[in-house]
């Protein structure tokens, strides 16, 4: 009998982070599963090509830094990188793109800054940033709702245009909601919706998509791995904002319900932004992050020159973490107020 | 049924208390020794009051309470103090300490125990006593002695008596058995309490997983003339933590640096208030307890009423552990407790529980992972602390800012490290912080002391200085005034003789000392430079050989005007020699007598040594003083009468007419203390000093007044000196507080203020007393031109 000297607590909860990443990557099925059905092989063939990049990347950066591969590579933390990075890709985004996204996202966002929880960017949305700044031609062409287009090409043909072995066919970019409202120039909304052809589709295979990352979010939060403050600060400020500016002029701006189901608003309220790492840290530091972000996404959204905003969002608020974070603490028992600033 | 208010966070870990609960309440046997450790809880270990050897009855004292947070202890049993050593307690360090070893007899003899029969018709006082000599300590947590939470002063008003039965740790189910089995006991200590501190309120809170204790406690407490209102609250961890139960319960917090007293409330755990009840009812003190033995490795699981002092090992026997399978032994719950590294050590006071746990039951911690900032510490923290940060700033040793993120705040409940995915053990790097941060606060503390000493040293030294040069000031009027009343050219010589070698001496002598201490600089600079190879060796060795003549000129210049002034028939040097000689000698008895005061307070065993030396210094002092007073008197009768003499003269009865005043002032404190302490001894010993001391005051003031009037000569000069130091003094005290107001001012301390006012004030005196001086002054001339 030799006895044990430790200190306490001497149980723990069984979890550990992969667990967690892994109970993420579940999540985001749903909304992986209605891109698929939605708009072809493109998105899985995304995830997995990124999911190989980001476990590569991430074994010879760790080799590099002399760890233990394996245990790192069990956190699940890279693969969930990728998975976020692909789900956010246009379906047909060529292979090399996706290469350079994640190496940018594993490598610079991630490992240069000490690995996980050391990144003050959210990796994935570096990466896409990045890919949008560099290629925005190849970023912005989404592909048609399966059911415009007519024919669903089959995997092997996925993968061959992916992979560039053969082009890009045009039957294969469509301009996506956002885009399209974006580019509406003149026309009213009304006129808009009457006028372009597929808008009606592409709108409800987007919010199908939309819903299905609510499903998944609302998994999250009730296996409590994200609280609530984030994903609900983002949609109530977008909520409030889109429909102040519907209210004011309805024929200009897009209704409420558009903003919130349309790009990637869901994806980023309840798995981008919700990223712990790079999130603010209290209860309190959440709302207002959160809300931060649903503002921004709408100022990016209809003043900006990209359709779709969350990245820029959420990354522009990575920034502001640290001082929202020493503003935003919660006040301790016995405590009268908290404390603030940045002190000691 | 009153309201339940909630706290934040808290976790719901397995219970695991269904396994002890399977049997009653237990005795166990006796074991061949009992080891009672002098200290078992917070505070001040216990004094022996028996000796090796010495037979002992039940629930005799054996020892009593080091201070006033300490406590009595008690024999559990019967039997031979076999020893009083040092033996391995319970703790988390694994240390050994203090024990008083006891072989029981098997004979159960019990001392005579006489308790209250009404508790409510004696006095406040008596029951706190009968308390206190039970050696009572808080039987939940930390231990505090109970008396002191149920005895409070005056200004403690108590509006809520809150009996902590809630029992919150996975595992441990002693409180949930006592509350089945003694619930009339546990009701019968609350009302004992409630007589004690008068609440408005009394309230039991218990963990709805404990369904049968509440209904005990619920009948016994319908059966008790008091209101008592049991509380049932919802199972979760920590509500059992004092703080986080008077949240739950009465909905305030207790604030930031404050004890529950403060605001009112006094929290007692079951145990403790069945334990009162045995000691005021039937004055049995605390020798007993019970204790859960669970865990995997335990065939018999159970509640065991354990003697105090029983070796784990014995309770392990009992229960049937499986020494193969053991592989953590912990004292207390699975959250909060200690493991041991062996177990010979006892049970005490305060323990609990004893898991005894295997391999499968408690897995080694998987290794730590990064933090990938979850939140999800912070979510269940109970204190709102953001323990992911708190764990940032003690691993980057930022103490400041885990101060200012109130890691002092953190209960160490450890809720934040078992829900943690990344098995960082969170509470031992805090744990780590805040040891850090109270030695470095000790350090501090200490380094201001210094610094205050330092300085005091420095205004003493300032002090005497002054004095000197008013000395030497007045020795020169004086010396100026024997030449004009009789201008002999001999004084003259005779003072300017006496003042210079002497001036010159100790130029020389400040000298030579700086001299020796360059060359051992620059010696050291040359070995240091040699050892490394570093810095120009030639250079420097050229450098010491000059240090080294300069030195040696001025010491041999300085032995020969030591010689000269020795040669020098003047008699000033003798009496100035004898006089530091004395005050030498009356410094080295007073800081002597502060030594012994210092260690007969802390109770050291080296105040008996120094009450010798004390005694050798005082007589060595008195020798001094009069050797000096004899110098004294044949210098003055040496010296023929002058005009300036009686001056002389009545300054020194002065001073010794002072002298006399505080010695005897000195000698009357002394003995209105001995009287208050009723020391009759001291008392014998100090009062005909202070007749003695008495009489030669009286002696000093009348031949200082008879010198007084026998003396026609100026008043306006003494006048004149007297205001001049005066002013001196006032000067001195503004440069001071200046000093210390502008150092206050920096450092933003709130003493400022008064500092300021203080200043304000002392500025007006010292103008008032130049004024005086002023005014004195052309006086003085006139009378002096008359
Ligand atoms: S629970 Fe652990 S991993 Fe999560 S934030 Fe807290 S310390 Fe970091
Ligand atoms: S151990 Fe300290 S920081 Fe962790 S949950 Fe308990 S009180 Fe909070």
């Amino acid at each position: 009998m030799t006895l044990i000297h430790t200190s306490s607590p001497h149980t723990g909860r069984p979890g550990h982070v992969g667990g967690v990443m892994r109970q993420v990557i579940l999540a985001t099925l749903p909304g992986l599963a209605a891109l698929v059905w939605y708009f072809g092989w493109g998105p899985l063939v995304n995830v997995l090509w990124a999911s190989v990049l980001a476990l590569v990347f991430e074994a010879a950066v760790i080799k590099l830094r002399r760890r233990p591969v394996a245990f790192y590579l069990k956190d699940y933390s890279a693969v969930l990188t990728a998975v976020l990075l692909g789900l956010a890709l246009p379906p047909y985004t060529p292979w090399w793109v996706t290469l350079v996204g994640m190496f940018v996202a594993i490598v610079l966002a991630k490992q240069l800054y000490g690995g996980l929880g050391q990144n003050p960017f959210n990796p994935a949305m570096v990466g896409y940033a990045l890919l949008l700044i560099a290629f925005p031609v190849q970023m912005t062409q989404w592909a048609p709702p399966v059911s415009l287009s007519g024919d669903n090409p089959g995997l092997l043909a996925t993968l061959k245009v992916i992979f560039e072995l053969t082009p890009l066919p045009d039957a294969f970019t469509h301009a996506t909601p956002l885009d399209t409202f974006k580019n509406k120039g003149a026309l009213t909304q009304e006129e808009l919706w009457a006028q372009v052809a597929g808008l009606k589709d592409s709108f409800g295979a987007w919010q199908a998509v939309s819903l299905a990352y609510l499903l998944g979010g609302l998994y999250l939060l009730v296996r409590r791995i994200i609280t609530w403050h984030i994903p609900v600060a983002i949609l109530f400020a977008l909520f409030m904002v889109s429909g102040f500016f519907y209210g004011s002029d309805p024929s200009n701006f897009a209704p409420p319900l558009f903003h919130l189901t349309m790009g990637a608003t869901m994806l980023g309220a309840f798995f981008i932004a919700t990223d712990p790492a790079t999130a603010a840290t209290s209860n309190k530091g959440k709302l207002v992050y959160g809300f931060c972000i649903g503002l921004l996404i709408y100022i990016i959204r209809s003043w900006g020159n990209y359709p779709d905003a969350v990245a820029f969002a959420v990354l522009l608020m990575n920034l502001a973490v640290p001082f929202l974070d020493y503003y935003t603490r919660p006040r301790t028992y016995g405590h009268k107020k908290a404390n603030k600033g940045i002190r000691g | 049924m009153s309201r339940i208010w909630s706290f934040q966070g808290g976790i719901h870990p397995p219970e695991n208390k269904q396994q002890s609960l399977q049997q009653p309440l237990q005795p166990l046997s006796l074991p061949e020794r009992l080891i009672l450790p002098l200290q078992q809880n917070i505070g001040t270990p216990a004094v022996p009051r028996v000796n090796v050897g010495e037979k002992v009855l039940k629930g005799q004292c054996i020892a009593d309470p080091g201070s006033h947070v300490s406590v009595f202890h008690h024999a559990p049993t019967s039997g031979t103090v076999s020893d009083i050593g040092m033996y391995p307690v319970p703790h988390a360090s694994g240390m050994d300490a203090l024990c008083i070893v006891i072989e029981p007899d098997g004979e159960e003899r019990w001392a005579e125990l006489e308790g209250i029969e009404d508790f409510r018709a004696a006095s406040k006082k008596d029951v706190a006593e009968k308390i206190r000599v039970a050696g009572l300590a808080g039987m939940g947590g930390a231990g505090f002695p109970t008396d002191i939470k149920l005895h409070l002063s005056d200004d403690h008003i108590v509006t809520t008596l809150i009996a902590n039965g809630v029992e919150c740790e996975p595992y441990i189910t002693a409180d949930d058995t006592l509350m089945r089995a003694r619930a009339e006991e546990v009701i019968g200590g609350l009302e004992i309490a409630t007589h004690l501190i008068q609440p408005t309120h009394v309230l039991i809170g218990i963990e709805d997983n404990k369904p049968e204790a509440a209904m005990a406690i619920n009948a016994a407490a319908a059966r008790s003339p008091l209101d008592i209102e049991v509380v049932v609250v919802p199972t979760k961890y920590p509500s059992g933590g004092e703080r986080q139960l008077i949240k739950l319960l009465t909905g305030v917090e207790v604030p930031h640096g404050q004890i529950p007293a403060d605001i009112g409330i006094v929290v007692q755990n079951v145990g403790t208030l069945a334990a009162v009840y045995r000691a005021v009812h039937a004055g049995e003190p605390l020798i007993s307890r019970i204790t859960t033995l669970t865990g995997d490795a335990a065939e018999r699981p159970g509640n065991y009423e354990v003697l105090l002092g029983t070796p784990v090992s014995h309770l392990l026997d009992e229960a049937g552990v499986d020494r193969e399978r053991l592989s953590r032994l912990i004292m207390g719950g699975p959250m909060m407790g200690y493991t041991l590294d062996q177990p010979g050590v006892p049970l005490i006071k305060t323990s609990n529980c004893l898991i005894a746990g295997t391999q499968e039951e408690f897995p080694p911690a998987p290794p730590a992972q990064n933090c990938i900032r979850c939140g999800q510490c912070e979510q269940v923290c109970p204190a709102s602390l953001l323990p992911q940060q708190l764990h940032w700033f003690a691993k980057g040793r930022e103490f400041g800012k885990a101060l200012d993120y109130n890691l002092m705040d953190c209960i160490e409940c450890g809720a934040c490290a078992y829900v943690c995915p990344s098995n960082i053990p969170l509470v031992q790097y805090y744990r780590f912080a805040k040891g850090e941060i109270r030695k470095e606060q000790v350090e501090q503390r200490k380094a201001e002391q210094a610094r205050q000493r330092f300085e005091a040293r420095q205004a003493r030294l300032e002090q005497e200085k002054e004095e000197k040069a008013r000395k030497r000031r007045e020795r020169a009027e004086a010396a100026a005034r024997a030449q004009t009343s009789r201008p002999q050219p001999a004084a003259t010589n005779a003072g300017a003789q006496a003042s210079d070698p002497e001036a010159q001496l100790k130029q020389l002598k400040t000298q030579a000392a700086v001299a020796r201490t360059k060359l051992k600089k620059a010696q050291k600079a040359l070995e240091q430079a040699e050892a490394t190879g570093e810095g120009d060796s030639q250079a420097l060795a050229a450098e010491v050989a000059a240090a080294q003549a300069r030195s040696d000129a001025l010491e041999k210049q300085l032995q020969q005007a030591q010689q000269q002034a020795q040669a020098d028939p003047s008699k000033e040097p003798d009496l100035k020699a004898l006089k530091v000689a004395a005050a030498v000698a009356r410094t080295k008895v007073s800081k002597t007598e502060k030594a012994l005061t210092e260690a007969e307070q802390k109770g050291a065993p080296s105040a008996e040594k120094l009450r010798d030396s004390l005694a050798t210094l005082r007589a060595k002092a008195d020798e001094a003083q009069r050797a000096f007073e004899e110098a004294e008197r044949a210098a003055a009768s040496g010296q023929e009468e002058d005009t300036a003499s009686p001056a002389l003269d009545i300054k020194a009865l002065k001073t010794a007419a002072a002298v006399a005043r505080t010695k005897l002032k000195k000698a009357q404190r002394a003995l209105s203390d001995a009287r208050e302490t009723g020391d009759t001894e001291q008392i014998a010993e100090f009062e005909p000093q202070v007749r003695e001391l008495e009489a030669q005051a009286e002696k000093a003031a009348r031949a200082l007044a008879e010198a007084e009037a026998a003396q026609p000569a100026s008043p306006v000069e003494a006048d004149l000196k007297a205001l001049k130091s005066a002013a001196a003094i006032a000067r001195t005290k503004v440069k001071k507080t200046e000093k210390a107001l502008a150092d206050a001012r920096e450092k933003g301390l709130a003493s400022a203020d008064q500092l300021e006012t203080a200043l304000a004030g002392l500025r007006q005196k010292a103008a008032d007393a130049e004024r005086a001086l002023q005014d004195a002054q052309p006086r003085a001339g006139a009378v002096e031109d008359a």
